[in-house]
């Protein structure tokens, strides 16, 4: 079963330890880098990992706005009340394995060494049609 | 015979001239590159095992065995007769290159940059479409398509009309500038087309690609550590350069400036020169890097140049010339906020240099690059202290 764990700039709950980055020192961002890097590896190796990717802060909303008329652009996003920062996918046999792997991925130290505890959304993905119906 | 090992960079050289081979035969490009292809991917699977006496002969057999089943199947369905005799000529193949021809159809500059990519890589670089699709992080399919698209583009085009040299210049340094890609070390593999391009043409600017190129690539192993983090310019151990990389693209540049005829990849492999020759950025001869970056603002006022100048500037005349610089550059190219965090920094402002670094880490383009100024921002902040 495939599930998509989302990471926002904005949107989700206010962490428990929330410092923005920046004002980490070079040793905490370091150690965060490393966390985030090694989970993954860790996901490669017992064969979990499906795809992860980081967006960029920066984009905006389009919608189509009639014919022979270009598309009507919304952004930069400095409104929205949600932003997804990235993202992995995982493949793992149940509900409770991809809310396992969450919880570690949302340990990722931040300010002071400390798990920022950061709130992550878990979607399971629909799936394709099944082989057989009833 | 003895039994030799296959030999996949000879295999993949081999690739441009059986396509070669097989147009001049009456083959049209698109079909003969599809056979080849499909040759290359059969000898991958089968010369560990089986190695062939003549390489160059198996993919020419081989490629021409593919190219007629495909058209046989096409004439039948279509009801038409074979137009093409594609029976083995007599002899050894010609040694006539062509593949000077396919750098410039594969970068026709009909194409997006894109699509040109990825022919480049399969007709000229002899790479396969999982490989190239691995390279790029899309679906082998998508890139199968990406390929087609371009051939059937460049259908009805004549194989030997002088092409762009600029565009196949322009594509080959997109390949560089990919770097690492699933097993395939693009950067490697545009210095060795571009290397072979040198050997094909008399052209400076193709040399001044090929110097600036391994310029760089002697810097790569100094350029992020064993945990991927990048490692600025200044903080880099130059004891690791390669050497023999820098010498080699030195010796290059100079026989091509001495021929007198700049051109941009001459004059941004003159910088890198410069760089590859200080000890130190300290020791660094910046004033005549400035020099080289008016130099290619003449060449293509472009705005990237303007910004790169900016730096040197900084560091040439000090980070107050430098911020004068930068207030003539565009404020939304990706790397301004960087610059001027680092040029504040240098000044000694550093509360403000803090606020642009993580401002320019919001605009960074890759993952490694804002991590970096991330952790610059970290570190300036910290030195502020609470």
């Amino acid at each position: 079963m495939k599930y998509l764990l989302l990471k926002h700039y904005r949107g989700a709950p206010t962490p428990e330890n929330d410092v923005p980055m920046d004002r980490w020192t070079p040793d905490e961002v370091d150690a965060h880098m490393r966390f985030m890097r090694d989970f993954g590896a860790r996901l490669e190796e017992t064969g979990e990992f499906v795809d992860a990717q980081a967006l960029t802060p920066n984009g905006a909303f389009v919608r189509y706005d009639g014919p022979g008329r270009p598309p009507v652009t919304d952004g930069p996003f400095a409104e929205t009340k949600d932003l997804i920062a990235g993202w992995y996918v995982i493949d793992v046999e149940s509900w409770d394995r991809a809310v396992e792997l969450a919880g570690e991925l949302s340990a990722a130290p931040g300010a002071g060494g400390r798990p920022i505890h950061e709130w992550l959304e878990v979607r399971p993905f629909l799936t394709g049609a099944p082989a057989e119906h009833e | 015979m003895t039994e030799v090992p296959v030999d996949v960079s000879l295999l993949r050289e081999l690739v441009p001239a059986v396509i070669g081979v097989l147009v001049r035969r009456g083959a049209d490009f698109a079909s003969a590159e599809d056979a080849v292809q499909e040759a290359l991917i059969r000898a991958l699977e089968t010369w560990p095992d089986d190695p062939p006496r003549d390489p160059k002969g198996w993919l020419i057999t081989v490629a021409g065995r593919k190219f007629l089943d495909a058209t046989r199947a096409e004439t039948s369905r279509r009801g038409r007769e074979l137009a093409v005799d594609l029976e083995p000529l007599p002899g050894p193949a010609p040694a006539t290159d062509d593949t000077l021809r396919l750098y410039f159809l594969c970068a026709h500059p009909t194409l997006p940059p894109g699509s040109a990519v990825a022919l480049t890589l399969r007709a000229v670089g002899g790479l396969t479409t999982r490989q190239i699709a691995t390279a790029y992080l899309v679906p082998e399919a998508t890139m199968a398509q990406r390929i087609s698209r371009a051939k059937k583009r460049l259908a009805g085009l004549p194989l030997d009309r002088p092409g762009d040299l600029a565009t196949v210049l322009r594509v080959l340094y997109l390949v560089f500038n990919e770097g690492y890609g699933g097993d395939v070390d693009l950067a490697a593999e545009a210095v060795r087309l571009v290397r072979q391009l040198a050997a094909l043409t008399d052209e400076p600017e193709v040399a001044g690609l090929l110097a600036l190129m391994l310029l760089h690539h002697a810097r790569r192993p100094s350029r992020t550590d064993p945990d991927g983090r990048l490692i600025p310019l200044a903080e880099q151990d130059r004891s690791r350069w390669d050497t023999g990389l820098i010498a080699e693209g030195v010796g290059i540049l100079q026989s091509a400036l001495a021929r007198d005829r700049l051109g941009e990849y001459q004059a941004q492999a003159a910088i890198a020169a410069l760089h590859a020759d200080a000890p130190s950025t300290a020791e660094t001869d910046w004033v005549q890097i400035v020099e080289w970056y008016d130099e290619l603002l003449r060449l293509t006022d472009s705005p990237v140049v303007r910004l790169n100048r900016v730096v040197a500037v900084g560091e040439a005349d000090g980070p107050r010339a430098g911020l004068a610089a930068l207030a003539e550059v565009d404020p939304d190219l990706p790397r301004h906020a960087a610059v001027a965090a680092y040029l504040h920094e240098r000044a000694g402002d550093l509360e403000h240099a803090a606020d642009l670094y993580a401002r320019a880490s919001r605009a960074a383009t890759s993952v490694p690059e804002r991590d970096h100024l991330t952790r610059e921002a970290a570190r300036v902040r910290q030195a502020l202290g609470p």
